[in-house]
């Protein structure tokens, strides 16, 4: 059969195929004609990424498995999968103009993204450790070489060279983890551990322990989020914007599978880790982005909360609680990628802006885009009628239901706390001396904004085909 | 053509709200900051004195204010007159179906509130006491609205005005058509708070807000007895309908209700509960203050609402309630009691005021008291009688001041004027028969039913009966004389504000049609009505809209003689009084307010009471609100709330991002610090 290979099944993983496949052509290309081919390659794989997300879509429903159970593609890891692609394609969208300039064009760019998106795609569809490991890694290593594209900046370097090690540090307990759960289980495979782990023996909650800090590490959340702040503010505004999304769908998917299919026996224990990380990144989020200047900053402690709030779903261990994240993902990923697109569109005279003051008196400079920022910044505070406020409504639902009433009450504490940084920053659009007017935006950006903007402004009139999807996909992982 | 009578004047209020807000848009779009310049309603005579110091030069034009009026308001002005005009026909027809064709109405227009077991409805009831009412409150709205036309002619802002105006009337006829408490209290609010609106209407003017705060925060009083009375009766009976609370009422006699730690009769509470609301609205004794200081209104409005039809509601509504009122004899001692000491205060402080309106203020007070002293009696029609009659001259009175205050270009105060009937002859016309009606003069209005509530009260069987008497009696003699010394200051005498004298001249024509047809109501009101409302054609009349007192009626009819003249000869001795010290000895007052300055400044000062007011409410009220205020809002509140969680918001983002170094070492730290901990904690906690 075409489709098989050595005795497995190639099919489900054939949208992953077509990514690596692809990457290489792009390479071959990029290769053969330098770095003119740039804008050639950055088009090409935005094309192949929203190839393999059709493929993935059109991959026939239920659960398949291969590589003897190593990888599973079900609801879920379907509707995620599509998700980073889409994160990624829009990546490559947002980059298109930071790459036009002479000194930063590149077409090993838009390939690594695509080499990180398959490390995604087999993280989100790994079904044992194994598996997660690699996908992890393909994943990171293609990050951490991005967090460091712009070359001769200082920064950009650092936020690389930081990222790479510490990353390196949490791959190392991740590692530990799994040997030590290898060892207390006899099994790799998430079936397996889930069998065989019925009750927390010390030496599995030790091994779940350090793998959930490997995880952590990858969704930043306290306390192993040490890096963002830095990373997102050294590394080129677009690779933050690919940053907050796409890997962090793909490392909250992985987490949310290991610990509701592997570890369905010890959920207490798992649980409390989830409630702990989960508050103290809430408040972390919350308090330290008050005392930000800069914006990119700012968002990266707004998405430690963010991920903060996500794991408040994941910790009630139902259904309803994976939907959540689901949903939490899906409405997180478009929010961060509207202010992000802001934040790229803000220059003037050709210097990118990233204080938060640069943004006094934008609505008079720039009222459409003023509005549509207000309304993202509106919606990641969780403002009702916006997207950001059904994403919380549905984990903190979840939560309630599940019992953890402390944690819900916790987490919209800080949720009012929080919004006090965004609402600052639509007070200084709307109500500070204005500054200069700023640069003319670019179509691409004006139309991504202004997507994502609507997108949350009317996401309650018609949330039916995006609930349902979120709930079949958390269905299918129990 | 009750729902015509009662929802045209909300209609012109609307339209004329609209006129007012498209206007209002149209000449000042960012607002409302012209400096309005008007000297209506001086409480200080001299300075006001001053201002007119000047005179000579200036025409009558001087006061017009320099804002051009807002457009359309000549149609607002025609819209909501000729609505009210209509309203005040169907009226009198209304009055005639219902009091001689017995046609009375019950018309349901919907559900209000439905909660449980309370149901409320909106619906309109109309037999003879309420038609009377409509009558009265049409007749002299449409009156006060025409006469407004020529009144307000400079003001700027008239289709506000006659808005707010109709407003009023549609309260007024909504609380006077009601046929449950609950909408009752609607109209009564309503009335509050168009009266609210139009003594402030001039609101550049400090005293006229603080007036018209005044008036409002004095009606809370009242009012929060009023609502305690209706849940009395809800709590009791379970329903707030009249007809239910007339039917279950005999059943609750005896009844004890625990309220503040008493045992009291439950009828005798609810009455006193309810009246307490007819106080603050009928401006009586101890809730009485607001109503002078509400002369800062426009006159137009004073006439209206503070003379002829607002502060008669709690008299209405005592009728309205005769029912209950029947089964508590207690609770009628206290009207009366309160009716007769607010007949008797009001009048002695008139005698020394200075303001025209304030006398004629002081005069409706006192008058109200009388009314309240037939309804302790149970002689409820005669009590609705001298409100009819009452509405006409006192109406009268005081369009016919506003008439005045026209002359003489705004001023207020009776020592400035003098000799003006050459002046304006029309108006001391109208004015002297205004003062004939007012004081009893024999077969005027005011004459038929002041002498029959003085009667009713000789004949009651109320313990304060006696008193009652004594009060209103003596209170005829001071009424009198105040309204004779009003009348002989203003018009007698020599001019003493010559500038004014010569400038003085008759008013519009606006404003003398109302007072005309007013001052024939004065006289006709009385005479035809008069066996209709205390004789023997009430039963016929009235039927079951009001319970009478048994035989009061018939015992009024056998009083002796001497007590029945003894009204008319103190009215005649006021008069001659009033002229001795104005017309032929004009230095005996000042010689007796000298000899006599405590009692003279204790009038003056209507009895101090609002200085005890200022010193045991106001005061402490502000003590307070200051001591929650900067004690417990700003410092407890703040403190520990919003400024001390910022503060402590702001204290942990500083250490939040004391933590973030930058050095890698730090980062990695932090990481195995997490893993330790947790696993310390399982080692502790969770590994079973």
């Amino acid at each position: 059969m075409m489709f098989e290979a050595a005795g497995y099944q190639l099919l489900p993983v054939l949208p992953e195929i077509v990514l690596a496949v692809g990457a290489m052509v792009l390479l071959l290309i990029g290769a053969w004609c330098g770095q003119r081919a740039a804008g050639l390659v950055t088009g090409l794989a935005i094309c192949f990424l929203i190839g393999t997300g059709v493929i993935e879509y059109l991959l026939p429903h239920g659960r398949l498995m291969t590589f003897g159970g190593s990888f599973i593609v079900d609801e879920f890891a379907r509707f995620l999968k599509i998700l980073a692609l889409l994160g990624s394609a829009a990546t490559l969208v947002l980059s298109r103009e930071f790459l036009e300039d002479q000194s930063r064009r590149m077409f090993e760019f838009a390939i690594l993204v695509m080499l990180s998106t398959v490390g995604m795609m087999v993280l989100i569809s790994a079904a044992d450790l194994i598996m997660l490991y690699l996908g992890l890694e393909l994943m990171s290593l293609a990050l951490y070489v991005v967090a460091a594209s712009n070359r001769d900046n200082v920064k950009s370097t650092e936020a690389g060279l930081k990222y790479f090690v510490l990353g390196a540090l949490a791959s190392g307990m991740l590692l530990y983890g799994a040997s030590l759960i290898y060892g207390f289980t006899g099994t790799v495979s998430f079936a397996g551990i889930a069998a065989a782990a019925k009750t927390g023996s010390i030496g599995v909650v030790f091994g779940l322990v350090f793998l959930l800090a490997g995880l952590c590490f990858k969704v930043s959340v306290v306390p192993f989020h040490m890096w963002t702040p830095d990373v997102y503010e050294g590394a080129p505004t677009p690779v933050t914007a690919f940053f907050a999304s796409a890997p962090k769908i793909a490392a909250m998917a992985v987490f949310t599978r290991v610990v509701l299919t592997a570890f369905s026996g010890v959920v207490a224990e798992w649980q409390q880790i989830v409630v702990f990380v989960a508050i103290a990144s809430m408040a972390l989020g919350s308090f330290g982005a008050i005392g930000q200047r800069n914006i990119k900053r700012l968002m990266a402690y707004s998405s430690i909360g963010h991920m903060g709030f996500a794991l408040v779903g994941l910790a009630a261990g139902t259904v309803e609680g994976a939907q959540g994240v689901v949903l939490y993902l899906v409405i997180y990923t478009v929010m961060t990628f509207g202010a992000f697109t802001v934040i790229l569109a803000m220059s003037r005279n050709g210097q990118a802006l990233e204080q938060i003051s640069d943004f006094a008196g934008l609505s008079r400079t720039n009222p459409l885009l003023a509005f549509f920022f207000a309304m993202l910044l509106f919606s990641l505070a969780g403002i009702p009628p916006l997207a950001g406020f059904f994403a919380k409504f549905y984990v903190f639902s979840a939560a309630i239901k599940a019992g953890l009433f402390a944690l819900s009450v916790i987490g919209v504490i800080t949720s009012v706390v929080g919004a006090f940084y965004y609402l600052n920053v639509i007070k200084m659009m709307y109500f500070d001396e204005q500054a200069e007017a700023t640069d003319a935006v670019h179509i691409e950006l004006r139309s991504v904004v202004a997507a994502t903007a609507l997108f949350n402004m009317l996401f309650f009139v018609y949330p039916g085909p995006l609930v349902s999807a979120a709930t079949a996909a958390a269905k299918s992982l129990f | 053509m009750i729902e015509a009578i009662v929802f045209l004047p909300l209609i012109g209020a609307i339209l004329a709200a609209l006129i007012a807000l498209v206007g209002a848009h149209g000449r000042n779009p960012s607002g409302d900051s012209v400096d309005h310049h008007d000297d209506h309603g001086h409480a200080h005579a001299a300075a006001a004195h001053d201002e007119h110091g000047h005179g000579d030069a200036h025409g009558h034009d001087d006061h017009h204010v320099s804002e051009p009026p807002a457009a359309g308001s000549r149609a607002a002005e025609l819209i909501t007159t000729a609505f009210l005009i209509a309203s005040a026909v169907l009226s009198w027809v209304t009055l005639v179906d219902v009091g001689f064709m017995h046609h009375d109405a019950r018309i349901a227009l919907f559900s209000w509130i439905s909660s449980g077991d309370l149901q409320v409805g909106w619906s309109l009831r109309v037999d003879t006491l309420t038609a009377v009412m409509l009558v009265v409150v049409t007749t002299v709205s449409s009156l006060v609205h025409f006469y407004s036309i020529g009144y307000m002619d400079e003001d700027p802002n008239r289709p506000r005005f006659f808005g707010y105006l109709s407003l009023f009337t549609f309260a007024m006829l909504m609380l006077v058509t009601s046929d449950n408490l609950v909408q009752l209290f609607f109209g009564w609010e309503g009335v509050g708070l168009a009266s609210y609106l139009l003594i402030g209407f001039w609101y550049q003017k400090p005293s006229a807000n603080a007036a018209a705060i005044k008036a409002f925060v004095v009606n809370r009083v009242g009012d929060f007895g009023f609502s305690l009375g209706i849940f009395a009766v809800f709590m009791l009976i379970g329903s707030t309908d009249f007809d239910t609370i007339f039917n279950a009422a005999p059943g609750l006699a005896g009844t004890k209700v625990h309220f503040l730690a008493w045992d009291v009769n439950a009828l005798t509470l609810i009455c006193l509960l309810l009246f307490m609301g007819a106080m603050g609205k009928s401006a009586q004794f101890l809730l009485h203050t607001w109503l002078p200081d509400a002369m800062e209104g426009p006159t137009p409005v004073s006439a209206l609402i503070h003379a002829a039809t607002m502060v008669t509601a709690g008299v209405f509504m005592v009728a309205r309630l005769s029912p209950l009122f029947e089964l508590a004899p207690d609770a009628q001692a206290f009207v009366m009691f309160i009716g007769a000491t607010t007949a008797i205060f009001a009048a002695t402080v008139g005698l020394v005021q200075n303001d025209i309106k304030r006398i004629v203020a002081y005069s409706t007070c006192s008058q109200l008291g009388y009314m309240f002293v037939a309804m302790g009696a149970g002689a409820y029609t005669v009590g609705m009688f001298h409100l009819f009659t009452h509405a006409f001259f006192k109406a009268l009175l005081f369009l016919g001041s506003g008439s005045v205050i026209y002359a003489m270009h705004h001023e207020q105060d009776i020592r400035n004027m003098g000799g003006l009937k050459d002046r304006i002859p029309y108006t001391y016309f109208v004015m002297v028969i205004g003062t004939l009606a007012l004081t009893g003069f024999p077969l005027t209005a005011g004459y038929f039913s002041k002498d029959a509530i003085i009667e009713s009260a000789y004949v009651s069987h109320n313990p304060f009966a006696y008193y009652g008497f004594l009060m209103t009696v003596v209170a005829a003699g001071l009424t009198s004389f105040y309204s004779w010394r009003l009348i002989f200051k203003t018009f007698h005498g020599r001019p003493h504000d010559q500038a004014h004298y010569k400038a003085a001249h008759e008013s519009p024509i606006w404003m003398l049609i109302p007072i005309g047809i007013l001052a024939a109501g004065s006289i006709l009101a009385g005479f035809p009505f008069k066996e209709l409302f205390t004789g023997h054609g009430v039963e016929e009349f009235f039927r079951e809209s009001v319970k009478m007192h048994p035989h009061i009626l018939e015992e009024m009819h056998h009083i002796p003689k001497a007590i029945a003249y003894l009204p008319t000869a103190m009215m005649i001795l006021g008069f001659a009084v009033a002229w001795l010290f104005y017309i032929r000895r004009p230095d005996v007052p000042v010689q007796l307010a000298r000899e006599h300055p405590m009692l003279y400044q204790f009038l003056l000062n209507k009895w101090y009471f609002d200085e005890l007011y200022e010193v045991i409410f106001v005061r402490p009220a502000k003590w307070l609100g200051r001591f929650l205020w900067k004690k417990g809002d700003g410092f407890v509140i703040d403190g520990f709330g919003p400024d001390g969680v910022s503060a402590g918001v702001l204290d942990v983002t500083r250490n939040v991002v004391r933590l973030q170094t930058g050095y890698l070492y730090h980062y990695a730290f932090a990481m195995l610090m997490g893993v330790a901990g947790l696993i310390t904690w399982f080692m502790f906690s969770g590994g079973r």
